[in-house]
């Protein structure tokens, strides 16, 4: 095991956690700001997928108006899932919620599998992405290269937004106390559906990114990448926007180097290792690396 | 013995239902006795989820992972001991020399179930809300990898296949009937009153000198060993058993029964677990023929949601119906 080696697995790491802290932001403001563990957020993933899918296989559109046209269709998505199940349970227990979300989260799944079938679809991108560099010992595709780049593009820029913007004061305002802030005359409706189209945008903006490196798409495939992403969310502390992205990338390299630095036994339980690692964090530090001390969760 | 109104109505259920069972046995082809196996199945499944999920408001996904353990419990020690020889050669030596019958398989699979409820509960009871759901969540997802990857007592994701087929109406009604039982006993009693109050308020509860704590453990305990029991009704039903079987979609499945039912109803949960198992088993054909897979999870997705949203409380509430709650004496 060289020091290439294990360099190349920290760039693999970083790659997938970037995927993963693209979704856990959304993870992360949709819970800082309604307190709701949205469980469809991954199938948002799944969504931004199978739109680039089409826009950039079966349409040919060029590369940059695909990437903005999936960003658009997440936030869509994000904002008719809010209307539809979220807001006329305003105010609901959280478990109601979060059961609501699952039962959203299956629907979408299936509304795929009966549009899109169940069969995987193989996934290519054009061929300046697919492009391999190497720079010393590590090497790389563009794709992933442009992965990493618009991810930091976008987490700089959502967290520009959250910091300077009217809608963001809204954005944080809401989150310390909903009913203060609408009081503060915020629009409450228009803050939450706000931080759902970011969140769903966003995601879909990772679904574009998980197509592109991982080959293939199916309709089931937001499930494993919204649960991670979830756990990077809680690992950060949710509701802290820097905490998911610290989460996520944490979440990258460590799954990353479990599998590529222990003996290969152990990487069947890759997944085993990501759970059990939530349940401690949940238990051991509830609030996470940067999270504020919210209600209590244990 | 005194005759009070709903112990007339349990018997006069009771013996209608030995009666359906013994007239379905000989005339009902096996298609339909199937689907009425499961239908009882999922009975168990969903009233033993309601002692966790209704009664003490624990909000449990991790069902179908107790269900996996009572299952494969189970079905490895009704396996011929012969067959063991050849097709599960991985087991360790005092395990493959022995074949216990049905009945002590399913109480062992139970009792293993209760056991990991228990080595869960203690450290995850201590969260709450959805916090705890998803915790569980990663205990079904934890125990299906650990059975995908113990592939010398599991097969693996093969599974095991050619179990014997001994599950039958005469096993799963009276199983279905002490589910009940236990679980009506547990909610009339100042046991199932302290549940119902942890649910309520915990602090109140624990003011009044409830042992919060005890009292969430129990309650996630006897739901796992029932759904230990069904896990090894089911694999000797299907007469195979894979770890890809005990998902999130079952679990989901029996949430909905649940919560539809009414959290903390018996008869809202047994209800709602015949309608569905029936509903599903109707959405099959259709789908068959229209060549259009997942109508009945779309379904069944979109009637939690406006249960969620409409009618919170489920159809029964927390209530039974009058005729079978017990008199006021």
């Amino acid at each position: 095991m060289t020091g290439g080696y294990i360099l190349q697995q920290i760039v693999n790491g970083l790659i997938l956690g970037s995927m993963y802290a693209l979704v856990a932001i959304g993870f992360t403001m949709i819970y800082g700001i309604i307190r709701l563990i949205n469980f469809a957020h991954g199938d948002v993933v799944m969504i931004g997928a199978f739109v680039t899918l089409g826009l950039l296989q079966k349409l040919g559109w060029p590369f940059w108006l695909v990437s903005v046209c999936v960003l658009a269709a997440g936030a869509f998505v994000g904002l008719a899932i809010e209307r539809a199940a979220f807001r006329p349970m305003r105010g609901a227990p959280q478990v109601t919620g979060f059961i609501a979300s699952l039962a959203v989260s299956i629907m979408v799944q299936n509304l795929g599998i009966v549009f899109m079938t169940a069969q995987p679809r193989n996934f290519t991108f054009p061929d300046f992405l697919q492009e391999l560099i190497r720079i010393g010992p590590v090497s790389f595709r563009a794709v992933d290269l442009v992965i990493m780049l618009t991810a930091l593009v976008l987490m700089t820029g959502l967290i520009l937004l959250v910091r300077k913007t009217r809608l963001g004061v809204g954005m944080r305002a809401t989150a310390e106390n909903l009913d203060v802030a609408r009081l503060m005359g915020i629009n409450i409706n228009r803050t939450i559906m706000a931080t759902f189209a970011l969140g769903g945008g966003l995601a879909a903006i990772a679904g574009l990114m998980w197509g592109g490196k991982f080959g293939q798409i199916d309709p089931l495939l937001g499930f494993v990448p919204g649960l991670k992403s979830f756990v990077a969310a809680v690992i950060g502390g949710v509701g802290s926007i820097p905490g998911a992205i610290c989460g996520g990338y944490i979440l990258g390299l460590a799954e990353v180097l479990f599998v590529g630095l222990l003996p290969p036994i152990y990487s069947a339980f890759r997944d085993a290792f990501v759970f059990a690692t939530l349940i401690l964090i949940l238990l051991v530090m509830p609030n996470g690396l940067m999270g504020k001390r919210m209600e209590d969760r244990a | 013995m005194i005759f009070r109104r709903e112990r007339m109505t349990a018997l006069v259920l009771i013996l209608a239902g030995i009666g359906f069972v013994a007239v379905a046995q000989r005339s009902m082809n096996d298609y339909i006795l199937s689907l009425i196996n499961f239908v009882g199945i999922y009975i168990i499944l969903a009233v033993s989820l309601n002692i966790t999920n209704g009664f003490t408001g624990l909000f449990s996904l991790g069902h179908p992972a107790f269900m996996a353990i009572g299952g494969y419990a189970a079905a490895i020690l009704t396996f011929p001991v012969r067959k063991k020889a050849y097709f599960l050669e991985g087991l360790p030596d005092w395990l493959a020399r022995v074949e216990v019958p049905f009945l002590p398989s399913l109480l062992i699979g139970g009792v293993l179930a209760s056991l990991a409820a228990l080595v869960v509960g203690v450290p995850v009871l201590r969260l709450r809300g959805h916090y705890l759901a998803v915790a569980t969540l990663g205990v079904l997802i934890i125990v299906q990898v650990l059975i995908t990857n113990f592939e010398s007592v599991t097969r693996g994701p093969l599974g095991l296949n050619g179990l014997p087929a001994l599950t039958d109406l005469w096993w799963v009604f009276p199983w279905v009937m002490v589910t009940i039982f236990v679980s009506w006993k547990i909610k009339f009693s100042s046991y199932g009153r302290t549940m119902l109050a942890v649910r309520e308020d915990d602090m109140a509860a624990e003011c009044c000198g409830v042992n919060l704590f005890r009292t969430r453990v129990a309650a996630l305990v006897i739901g796992a060993f029932f759904a230990g029991v069904a896990g090894g009704l089911w694999a000797h039903l299907v007469t195979a058993i894979t770890p890809k079987s005990f998902s999130l979609v079952l679990a989901f499945h029996i949430v909905v029964m649940v919560v539809v039912g009414g959290s903390g109803s018996i008869t809202g949960s047994a209800v709602a677990a015949m309608v569905f198992s029936v509903l599903t088993e109707f959405f099959r054909p259709i789908e068959e023929r229209l060549n259009i897979y997942g109508l009945g999870e779309i379904f069944m997705a979109l009637v939690m949601i406006c249960i969620l949203i409409y009618r919170p409380a489920g159809m029964f509430g927390a209530r039974e119906p009058r005729l079978f709650e017990p008199e006021e004496d």
